[in-house]
């Protein structure tokens, strides 16, 4: 019986295959939009997740503002080189202490030129990442505290101005002033938020704020914590430490933060997993827009076929044999528009990783759920079509022109 | 002793006092007003009459595609109009065949696809059903053209698939509406031809409505209607 119905159904999509395409492709755009959506949201948050994670779980990371995020900091005090040096002297946990200041500047060299992103911090920074030197050296002391013209630079920096040449000794200008490259750093390909590691020019803090920004603050400060020491504690004695220095009375709220690696995924991967949430709930909107045109065409198709569902009722097919055949039609192609869906999807995230820079990952059950879900398209939207036919009057049908 | 194997063999078809009255009030139309018809097993019947003369309407109560308003409608014995819409389904499903003026085929489907679709509500397996479909199509004369669509096939030959849907899951009664309306009088005649070969060789009860002086001459007996009523009904002396 069900078979049956199957084949009738299945023989009339293929009477109508052109209509039957343009019928599901409301669906199958939804889905593969939804899917598309799902799997790249989920490769960005695994993503975020990897790369935090491999800063290991010791990691603290200390920043001005209320809240970690664009345009907040501006608002409250920025830390200063003695705040680093305080954090190393109170915290026993902590092991390396690393202040950062950065800022997006073009270098050139001969006729090259390149918009990169100049980190000014200290040798420990490369350590605290698990960055090596390719070639050449870090800073020396004495260039650390003069705040020396000296830099090291990452591989695309590397390529991008010198090609394949030796960039060691050679010159690069930073702004306004030219600075010596005395280091190569090996390659670390992408990281955080896709953005490319490489693409980094490192110098001695001091020589940061005295040339390049031209104040004494600094942006971050990163604190590793010894191995087997609870980052809690840290976390919670930096924080006092910070509104001592930065002497807030008690009512006072913290105007900065004292986040670890946990916080910091969850705060990166809470935006990926809105934003994804936000893009899928629109794509089911398409879903729905693609259900409401396989209602459509399924009413087309009733009153088009009136006198052959007629003839079927003539020939002695039941009521519910004629809803069947249409619902079952309607759940075919629409699941079959699922299916496709999820295919042309999956294949878009997987075009689109390259071109997107974050991971394919496949998830079964976002896929699950669109196939049923598609289907489930088919037999609400199908049902009253389907209802429509089978109740037709079997003479009134046959008579119908 | 003959009264009684008279009253005992039961009728394949019989109504009595049949009436059918559409719509209700002032707008009441009545298309039928009392109808008594026996039909036995094997006849050739073809029922005649003007348009508006309850004809069509007699037709479909007999295929029992319509409910008479009063009377009785009984079918091997068994009275329809009590039937529910599914049963009577049923009923076509296994003891009618219907042959249409307009042939009613389903569009861009093949002929045997087509022919073998009462056997699909049969649920008869597809080998089988290939071979049944295939074997009746032949028996129409149309072997070779299993394959064609409707669009690909004459008036004549369309009728033909629409013959041999109606007999391929072997009726009791073929009930023809008007089967050659839109052919041409050497077309109409072939499918006469076929239709008395039906009833001679199959043995299957035909019901024809016409308003063909030419095409009712070869049932075995003519049925007149006028204003819903039988006008006359007679054997038919030229018959095969």
């Amino acid at each position: 019986m069900l078979w049956n119905t199957l084949l009738l159904a299945l023989r009339e999509i293929k009477r109508n295959v052109m209509r039957s395409f343009l019928t599901v492709l409301g669906i199958v755009i939804g889905v593969a939009s939804v899917i598309t959506m799902v799997t790249l949201g989920n490769g960005a948050t695994q993503q975020v997740t990897t790369q935090i994670a491999s800063l290991g779980s010791n990691l603290l990371m200390v920043t001005p503002g209320r809240r970690m995020g664009p345009g907040s900091a501006g608002s409250s005090p920025s830390f200063k080189v003695e705040d680093g040096e305080a954090i190393a002297r109170e915290i026993t946990s902590a092991a390396l202490v690393v202040p950062v200041a950065s800022r997006s500047t073009s270098a050139i060299f001969g006729n090259q030129n390149w918009s990169t992103t100049v980190t000014g911090t200290t040798n420990a920074f490369l350590e605290l990442r698990s960055m090596s030197l390719h070639s050449g050296r870090s800073f020396s002391d004495s260039e650390a505290r003069a705040g020396a013209a000296v830099c090291v630079i990452g591989q695309t920096v590397r390529e991008k101005l010198f090609g394949s040449q030796d960039p060691i000794g050679s010159r690069i200008r930073l702004g306004a002033l030219s600075f010596q490259v005395i280091g190569l750093l090996e390659a670390k390909g992408q990281s955080t938020m896709g953005q490319d590691q490489d693409d980094t020019v490192l110098l001695p803090l001091r020589t940061f704020q005295r040339r390049i920004s031209g104040n004494q603050d600094v942006g971050m400060i990163q604190v590793s914590i010894r191995e087997g020491q609870p980052t809690e504690k840290a976390q919670r004695d930096i924080r006092l430490l910070m509104r001592e220095r930065r002497r807030l009375a008690v009512s006072e709220e913290d105007n900065f933060n004292v986040m670890d690696t946990k916080e910091i995924t969850r705060m990166l991967t809470g935006t990926t997993q809105v934003l994804t949430g936000l893009l899928g709930a629109v794509a089911a909107v398409s879903l729905l827009v693609g259900g409401i045109g396989i209602m459509n065409i399924m009413l087309v198709s009733v009153t088009e076929r009136t006198r052959e569902i007629g003839t079927r009722l003539a020939i002695g097919a039941l009521e519910r044999e004629v809803l069947m055949q249409f619902l079952v039609e309607a759940v075919v192609l629409s699941s079959s528009g699922g299916l496709f869906g999820i295919l042309l999807g999956l294949g878009a995230s997987f075009g689109l990783k390259n071109l997107l820079q974050v991971p394919f990952v496949f998830n079964p059950g976002i896929a699950i759920i669109a196939f049923l879900f598609s289907a489930a398209v088919g037999v609400l939207f199908g049902y009253f079509p389907a209802l429509k036919a089978a109740r037709l009057d079997p003479i009134e049908a046959l008579r119908h022109e | 002793m003959t009264a009684s194997t008279e009253t005992s063999r039961t009728p394949l078809i019989e109504l009595q006092g049949v009436t059918k009255v559409y719509g209700e009030g002032q707008a009441a139309m009545q298309a039928l007003a009392g109808i008594d018809l026996r039909i036995e097993q094997g006849d050739f019947v073809a029922i005649m009459g003007h348009s508006g003369s309850g004809k069509s309407t007699c037709l479909n109560i007999l295929g029992c595609l319509d409910s008479p308003t009063s009377g009785s409608y009984r079918f091997r014995g068994v009275e329809v109009s009590q039937l529910t819409r599914d049963q009577r389904a049923k009923l076509r499903r296994f003891y009618l065949g219907f042959v249409f003026q307009g042939y009613n085929l389903l569009k861009r489907t093949t002929a045997i696809e087509n022919v073998e679709l009462p056997l699909i509500y049969r649920g008869v397996p597809t080998r089988e059903r290939h071979q049944i479909a295939r074997r009746t199509l032949a028996s129409v004369g149309l072997e070779g053209w299993e394959s064609h669509s409707p669009s690909e096939l004459s008036g004549g030959q369309q009728q033909r698939v629409a013959i041999a849907r109606a007999i391929i899951a072997g009726p009791s009664v073929l009930m023809a509406d008007e089967p050659t309306g839109n052919l041409d009088t050497a077309r109409s005649e072939e499918i006469m031809d076929l239709l008395c070969r039906l009833n001679r060789e199959d043995g299957i009860t035909i019901v024809m409505v016409t308003h063909e002086q030419d095409m009712a001459h070869y049932a075995k007996r003519i049925v007149h209607f006028k204003d819903g009523r039988i006008e006359s009904d007679q054997q038919n002396g030229r018959a095969n």
